[in-house]
């Protein structure tokens, strides 16, 4: 097949898989779809940070947050502000990339744990302050968040709700920011970040400014991140804390962890599967209740448990993840061999 | 004054339970150069088997604190097994991997524990019986309770007996010499792989001792009541310098008294804007400036890149 009738095909495939899903299961599953692509932008600008830098980010939904919460706050009675989305979906990249340059700039210098183990507090005491915002001066809502958010809309046209709407909105953004994600990649500053990834003294040696590389990396994804936020909020219409959460967090992780660290089809594979995947999940509880009955299990927290359990797994049985990249796989293979012809494993020769 | 003591009197009983938890950061990580995310909810852990014991014991007419030392038995030998299997499942095949590895599967590690958690104990808050006599005496004007006196006396011992067995006893010289140069030690005749195990499962017991502190203090557990009690005691750990044992008490101490202060005193210093409700957000600015100021802690020694 010649690859312009291939990419014909994929766009009516993409295009027309909305209404062949709201045929066969419902509009429920097409707002399944648009959350689906609304997790391939937030797994893809978590891949810059964790996938192409090699920084562990484990509070990525804080930026998230930032982004809803700047569009929720100017685009909704809370306040009285009516700001359009084209400026705002900016604004929300912008402060969320200023959040990530402020959080990444005390840790970037030492080893990449403590990036880890910042953004992981992080994340929680957004919450905190999303939480408490509310006295003496109500700023945030509180825990009851807000409501009645504008829908995104230009001029007269208003996406209204629609799922419809959303999904080709979504998709033309998720496939924006595939098509950046892949030319950062190899551009000079993605082969700077996979060099650091690889080993930060000789990327030093060879003359990138390690520092400046990640506080770009980690803006980059963030700003991405802000970027979702404001999508969500608008597609939502009502953003509160509950929604940001560590667990999505993790979620977001394992987006890109399962799909393969580094390789932009492979996290939107990722994310697609673990987007549609725990939808399946709730047919568990009323499956339990009409064979024992009862409800042992809890699909949520089942949900929560595989996660856990995919990372892990995927971690010790195939690190570059399900997809991974030519490159890596490559690279992976030969790595196991230098191992076992040489037997560098101080730890087996000790047990030997 | 009598506040500022009261506080004071809080806090270190606070930063003592803090302690005992960085205790077990700081023993891994100075070992391997590891942090070990499930850490926080191996006290969890340890939490939940203390009040399981305790609720299952609580009318059989036995006296309180012998039931809550039962709790403990059941707890000790729970996280050490815990503690031992993480080890020996998620971290020990990736000793070689790239540094991600690991703390991804840490942090997988830490989600798993928490929803088996909740699967087994549920996700409502669980009370602990009032099964100890509280006995509060007076200090000053600031009042004691023998729990809290227990608490503070109890971590003191752990740590005495920590130190003795890092600094002078064999099996203390090979974590040493593990620390410093894996490869080495292993030349040298220790066996690297069961001191990596055995420290561990110390760190675990301590945790599960930490675990049963909090339950029987503050009269509650929850399954993801380790992951900001973590956040804190690693905050702590890095505060006194991470990998250092004495470090890890004073940054543990520190902390809960700047915590317990800050929560007392935030609401009168910013006339009513911020309150007690902040009290979470104190450890996580300790963090950033230490790693800001001094990114090798109070008593640590330099940090470097990644090696």
């Amino acid at each position: 097949m010649k690859p312009f009738m291939k990419t014909g095909l994929y766009a009516l495939l993409l295009l027309t898989l909305p209404f062949f899903t709201d045929f066969a299961f419902g509009k429920t599953w097409v707002r399944i779809l648009d959350f689906a692509l609304l997790y391939v932008m937030l797994a893809l600008g978590l891949n810059i940070v964790v996938g192409f830098a090699g920084l562990l980010d484990l509070g990525y939904v804080a930026f998230f947050a930032v982004g809803a919460y700047l569009y929720a706050l100017l685009a909704s009675p809370h306040f009285g502000l009516h700001l359009p989305f084209w400026l705002l979906l900016p604004m929300g990249a912008f402060a969320a990339g200023i959040f990530g340059m402020l959080l990444g700039a005390p840790t970037l210098r030492l080893r990449g744990d403590y990036l880890a183990i910042v953004t992981l507090g992080f994340g929680e005491i957004i919450r905190i302050f999303l939480n408490n915002l509310n006295a003496p001066y109500d700023i945030t809502g509180g825990p009851q968040g807000i409501d009645l958010i504008d829908p995104v809309s230009l001029g007269q046209f208003s996406l209204n709700h629609s799922v419809y709407g959303y999904y080709f909105l979504f998709l033309f953004l998720a496939l924006g920011t595939a098509f950046v994600s892949t030319r950062l990649q190899h551009s000079r500053i993605g082969r700077a970040w996979v060099a650091i990834r690889e080993d930060e003294i000789a990327a030093e040696a060879m003359g990138i400014n390690t520092r400046n590389v990640k506080l770009m990396a980690f803006a980059m994804g963030a700003s991405f991140g802000g970027l979702s936020g404001g999508l969500f909020a608008g597609f939502e219409g009502f953003v509160s804390p509950e929604s940001f959460s560590l667990t999505e967090s993790i979620m977001i992780l394992c987006m890109v962890v399962l799909g393969g660290m580094g390789h932009v089809r492979g996290v939107i594979f990722g994310s697609v599967l673990l987007s549609i995947l725990p939808e399946a999940l709730r047919y568990v509880g009323p499956a339990q209740q009409s064979v024992f009955g009862k409800i042992y299990v809890d699909p949520s927290s089942l949900r929560m448990l595989l996660f856990g359990l995919a990372l892990i797994l995927v971690m010790l049985l195939r690190p570059a993840g399900l997809w991974p990249s030519p490159e890596r796989r490559r690279e992976l293979a030969a790595q196991g061999e230098t191992a076992r012809h040489e037997n560098t494993n101080v730890y087996d020769a000790a047990r030997d | 004054m009598e506040i500022f003591l009261q506080q004071l009197v809080n806090g270190v009983v606070l930063g003592s339970i803090y302690a005992l938890v960085a205790l077990g950061y700081t023993l891994v990580y100075g070992i391997m150069g590891l942090i070990n995310f499930a850490h926080g909810d191996v006290v969890m852990i340890g939490a939940m088997v203390t009040l399981t014991v305790a609720r299952l014991l609580s009318n059989s007419g036995l006296p309180g604190p012998l039931i809550v030392l039962l709790g403990l038995l059941a707890a000790v030998p729970t996280c050490m097994a815990t503690g031992y299997l993480i080890e020996r499942i998620a971290y020990r095949p990736l000793r070689n991997a790239p540094r991600l590895a690991p703390l991804i599967t840490a942090i997988g590690v830490s989600i798993l524990l928490q929803n088996l958690a909740m699967m087994i104990w549920g996700r409502e808050y669980l009370s602990f019986p009032q099964i100890i006599p509280s006995h509060a005496f007076s200090f000053f004007g600031a009042s004691i309770s023998t729990t809290q006196s227990i608490i503070v006396i109890g971590s003191g011992v752990m740590m005495v007996c920590l130190s003795f067995l890092v600094k002078k006893t064999k099996l203390g010289n090979a974590m040493r010499a593990t620390s410093q140069n894996p490869e080495v030690a292993t030349l040298m005749g220790v066996e690297v792989n069961t001191v990596i195990s055995l420290t561990f499962i110390l760190g675990s017991a301590l945790a599960a001792i930490a675990g049963m502190m909090v339950s029987a203090y503050y009269g509650i557990a929850h399954y993801d009541m380790g992951f900001m009690l973590g956040l804190k005691a690693f905050t702590a750990a890095v505060l006194g310098g991470i990998g250092n044992i004495e470090g890890a008490v004073l940054g543990g101490l520190l902390l809960g008294i700047i915590e317990s202060m800050g929560a007392g005193y935030l609401g009168t210093l910013t006339g009513g804007v911020m309150g007690s409700n902040y009290q979470d957000v104190f450890a996580f600015f300790v963090l950033i400036l230490v790693l800001v100021l001094r990114p090798s802690g109070l008593l640590g020694e330099r940090v470097g890149e990644r090696p």
